[in-house]
Parts: structure tokens; C-alpha cells; sequence
């Protein structure tokens, strides 16, 4: 049947009886490379057609239609555009910082692409602290924000910033927490581990209202730490003109927009890996037939769903809570998520310990 | 592919976006102005400098994060062991968030929680 890691095991194999290995591990390392700057630039297109089409049917209008059909080629087009225009850099900022920004961003976002399972067998780097790996990598986004929104010499640019550090680091604390509560049931960091473990049932199912309740957190708390909003302190439009990127332009400005949509579609990966089984298909305990039966659809199809299902969710909060205030925002994450995560952790950790879960 | 992934990766978001930058650079005859340089906040010419301190309220929330942080990455290595130690994990856990939560009421007394 067609997989990915079929394919990727045809052309390995068909590499190495071509070439020697030296140039076997070069070719593959370029098609790796090539292949995920690919997916970087197709999600970026899908992402902003999607919030854009998503956007346009919560407020009941038509949205983007007049490039392509419905409207499709409309971020292309955008893209496009974006590439003419000429990246400014003001007089008065810090320029190797202000240029440097976009590329931590990228990086980051990039490196978080390593230990995800895009589908069964499919995945850059199976490393053993998979989970501790993506949140050490994902508080580094925090830097090229604070970073361009420093070097920009703008007010609202360093406001921006400011709030957006406080921000992501307060709502790590309980994406932690959660991601804890899930890694305590599997007594694994390696992510293949942790797919592997919810193959009788996902762990949203499996780990009774504790799983929930880390599940809803975990939403929470990606959400602000991606800057969307009800959290887009960062770049309050109706009071920071754009935040930390109102004096980036061009290219500059698209690879900061690109960053945090691929940032958005990993968070929701993640969720979907921990939470929702990741590649693996809807199974019941030990009905084999259903399972066999759920089987048959592809595992990237099942990986895919459950991501751009979370994503939808994400932007479906964007039409329905209200901004929050900065204080307001600081008050939930400390007053209220901090302490119920951590008692959380501790409900899943006594269920681990008697098996209540399934 | 193991470790070699990161390399591969660090290499292609440098090139990805240096290219995409680049490639901006030549499509495009700079033009120069004498308004073009200031910093936009929205028409009216910036007052002051912009480099100065910020409210403290920011401030006060890292080194509550740093210690929060610090947990955390104690916390993952208790993880995986948690559910084959059993009981002798749950209450050394329950001891540690104890010492914690205490420093957190502490914190909270003060004010820090508060926004100025």
C-alpha cells in the first residue's frame, strides 16, 4: 500500500545501490533538506488561505475569490507581492540584530520540525527526549521576538516584545505541566514511544477527565504561547500597530509571518501526537475488527486530520473570545492555569500508579 | 536520520531564507527618501528615546518563570520513572510541589502576582 515510509525506504535503497555511502548520506541529507523547506512553504500557503477562508466563514462573507478558484491561489499571489517589496531598515535600529531576527525565527521553527511523526515510520529524528527536546527548542522562540522587537527602536516594537516575553514564558509553565501529565502515563520521552502507547485507545480517551483537563490546558496554553489570539498582546493591532514586527517589510516580514504559522502547525502536531494518538488511527481497546478496519486509512491521512483539526480550533478561538488584558492574561496563567496543572499532574500521576487509566 | 537532522535543518532555514531575502534584494531598485529611515508609530515624529527601562511588573514575572523552569526540568526525568516507582514517587512529588507551591504563596503575598 502507499506510504511514506515506503518511499522513503525505495529511495534509500535504490541510493545505495547507485552510489557509494558517503554520497548515499549527502543525497539523502539534500532531499531532506529540500523536502522540508517544501513542506515550510506549502504550509505557509495552506495556513494563510485556511485562516483566511476559516475567518470569512465565521463572519459570514466570502473571503478571498478572486485569484484562481475560490480563491486558492490567493496566498501565492500574496507571496509574490511580498517578494517586490523592499525590506526596510530603519535609521535609528541595532542592524545586525534587526536582520538577524527572521533567521532565529526560522531556525527555530525549522528545528522543531525533527522528532514529529508525519506518519507511520516517518519521522527525522526518533530521539529518545523527543518531548523535552520541542519544549527546549520552542522557548527559544521567545529570543527573536525580544530580539526584533529591541533592534526595531520603535516604542510599540519593544512594547510588543516585552509583553510577548512575559507571555511565552508564563504559559510554558503549564504546556509543561501537561505534556508532563501525558509523558508520567507513558513512562517515555522518545515520541515513538508515546504513539506506540495509545495504539489500544488515545490517551484523551484512555486517561479519563485528568487527560481532559491537561488536553484543554495544554490548548490554552499553545495557543498563547504562539501569540494567536484571544493572547496577540504581542501585536495588538488597536493599540501596537503590529507589535514586535511593525517595522519589518518584505521578505523579512513574511519569513516572521511563515515562522509563526509553522509554529502554530507544530504546537497543534504536538497536541495531536500526545493527546490524540498522532499517526495512529482510531482504535478500540481490543476490538480487532474495527481496528483492522480503521486501519486501512493511510496514517499520514489520520496525522494530517488531527493537526489541521486542531488548527481550526485554534482560529475558531480567534472569532470567539475577546482580547484579554495584559494583566488579565498574567492573572489566568498564574492564578488560575498554574495551580490546576500542577494538581492535575498530581491526579494523573496517582492514576498512572493504581492503573485506573485503560 | 538521527543527529545529523538538526545540520540538515539549521542549513536549510539559513538558505531557505537567506535566498528569499536575497532574492528581494535584486528584484528591487531601492529608492531613498528622507522619511523612509524613521520609525512608524502611526505619522506622528517619535518623541524621546525608545532604549529606556520598562515596567518592573515584566521583570518580576521572569525570575518567577526562572524558578518555575527550573521545576519543570526536574520534573521530566521523575516522568518517566514515576509509574514503575509507584508510591515512594507520588509522595516525594507531593513533598516537592509543597516546597514550591509555598515559595509561589510567598511570592503571591509579596505582590509580585500584582500588575503594576
Amino acid at each position: 500500500m502507499w506510504s511514506f515510509s515506503g518511499i522513503s525506504n525505495s529511495i534509500h535503497e535504490w541510493l545505495s545501490q547507485t552510489f557509494n555511502p558517503t554520497l548515499t548520506i549527502i543525497i539523502e541529507m539534500v532531499i531532506a533538506g529540500v523536502a522540508v523547506i517544501g513542506l515550510f512553504a506549502g504550509l505557509g500557503l495552506v495556513l494563510v488561505i485556511m485562516e483566511r477562508k476559516v475567518s470569512a466563514w465565521m463572519q459570514i462573507r466570502l473571503g478571498p475569490n478572486r485569484v484562481g478558484p475560490k480563491g486558492m491561489f490567493q496566498s501565492l499571489a500574496d507571496t509574490l507581492k511580498l517578494l517586490v517589496k523592499e525590506g526596510l531598515t530603519p535609521t535609528g535600529a541595532d542592524k545586525l540584530l534587526f536582520n538577524l531576527a527572521p533567521f532565529i525565527a526560522m531556525i527555530v521553527a525549522m528545528l522543531l520540525m525533527a522528532p514529529i511523526a508525519f506518519a507511520k515510520d516517518f519521522q527525522l529524528w526518533d530521539l529518545n527526549i523527543g518531548v523535552l527536546y520541542v519544549s527546549a527548542i520552542s522557548s527559544m522562540m521567545v529570543i527573536s521576538i525580544l530580539m526584533a522587537g529591541w533592534a526595531s527602536n520603535n516604542k510599540y516594537s519593544l512594547m510588543g516584545a516585552m509583553r510577548s516575553g512575559a507571555q511565552i514564558v508564563s504559559y510554558e509553565l503549564s504546556a509543561g505541566l501537561s505534556v508532563l501529565s501525558i509523558v508520567v502515563l507513558t513512562g517515555s520521552l522518545r515520541v515513538s514511544d508515546i504513539i506506540q502507547s495509545q495504539a489500544d485507545g488515545w490517551w484523551i480517551f484512555k486517561g479519563h477527565i485528568p487527560a481532559v483537563i491537561a488536553f484543554v490546558t495544554f490548548i490554552i496554553a499553545v495557543t498563547a504561547e504562539t501569540n494567536r489570539a484571544p493572547f496577540d498582546l504581542a501585536e495588538a493591532e488597536s493599540e501596537l500597530t503590529a507589535g514586535f514586527h511593525t517595522e519589518y517589510s518584505g521578505m523579512k516580514f513574511a519569513l516572521f509571518f511563515l515562522a509563526e504559522y509553522v509554529n502554530v502547525f507544530i504546537v497543534c502536531a504536538i497536541g495531536a501526537t500526545l493527546f490524540l494518538g498522532g499517526w495512529m488511527p482510531f482504535h478500540i481497546g481490543h476490538w480487532a475488527g474495527f481496528n483492522h478496519v480503521m486501519d486501512y486509512i493511510p496514517s499520514s491521512l489520520w496525522f494530517f486530520g488531527k493537526t489541521f483539526f486542531l488548527i481550526f480550533v485554534i482560529m475558531w478561538f480567534r472569532w470567539t473570545f475577546p482580547r484579554l488584558r495584559i494583566d488579565q492574561l498574567l492573572n489566568l496563567e498564574w492564578k488560575y492555569l498554574l495551580p490546576i496543572s500542577m494538581v492535575n499532574l498530581l491526579l494523573v500521576t496517582a492514576m498512572a500508579i493504581l492503573k485506573w487509566h485503560f | 536520520m538521527g543527529a545529523s537532522s538538526l545540520i540538515v535543518l539549521i542549513i536549510a532555514a539559513i538558505a531557505f531564507s537567506g535566498i528569499a531575502i536575497l532574492v528581494a534584494r535584486f528584484v528591487l531598485k531601492p529608492t531613498t527618501n528622507k522619511q523612509k529611515g524613521e520609525p512608524y508609530e502611526c505619522g506622528i515624529p517619535t518623541q524621546g528615546e525608545t532604549w529606556i527601562q520598562l515596567n518592573v511588573g515584566y521583570y518580576l514575572f521572569a525570575l518567577l518563570f526562572l524558578i518555575f523552569d527550573v521545576e519543570l526540568v526536574f520534573l521530566y526525568p521523575w516522568a518517566v520513572v514515576a509509574k514503575n516507582v509507584g508510591w515512594v514517587a507520588f509522595i516525594e512529588i507531593v513533598i516537592f510541589f509543597f516546597i514550591l507551591f509555598m515559595g509561589f504563596l510567598y511570592a503571591h503575598k509579596k505582590g509580585a502576582l500584582k500588575w503594576m
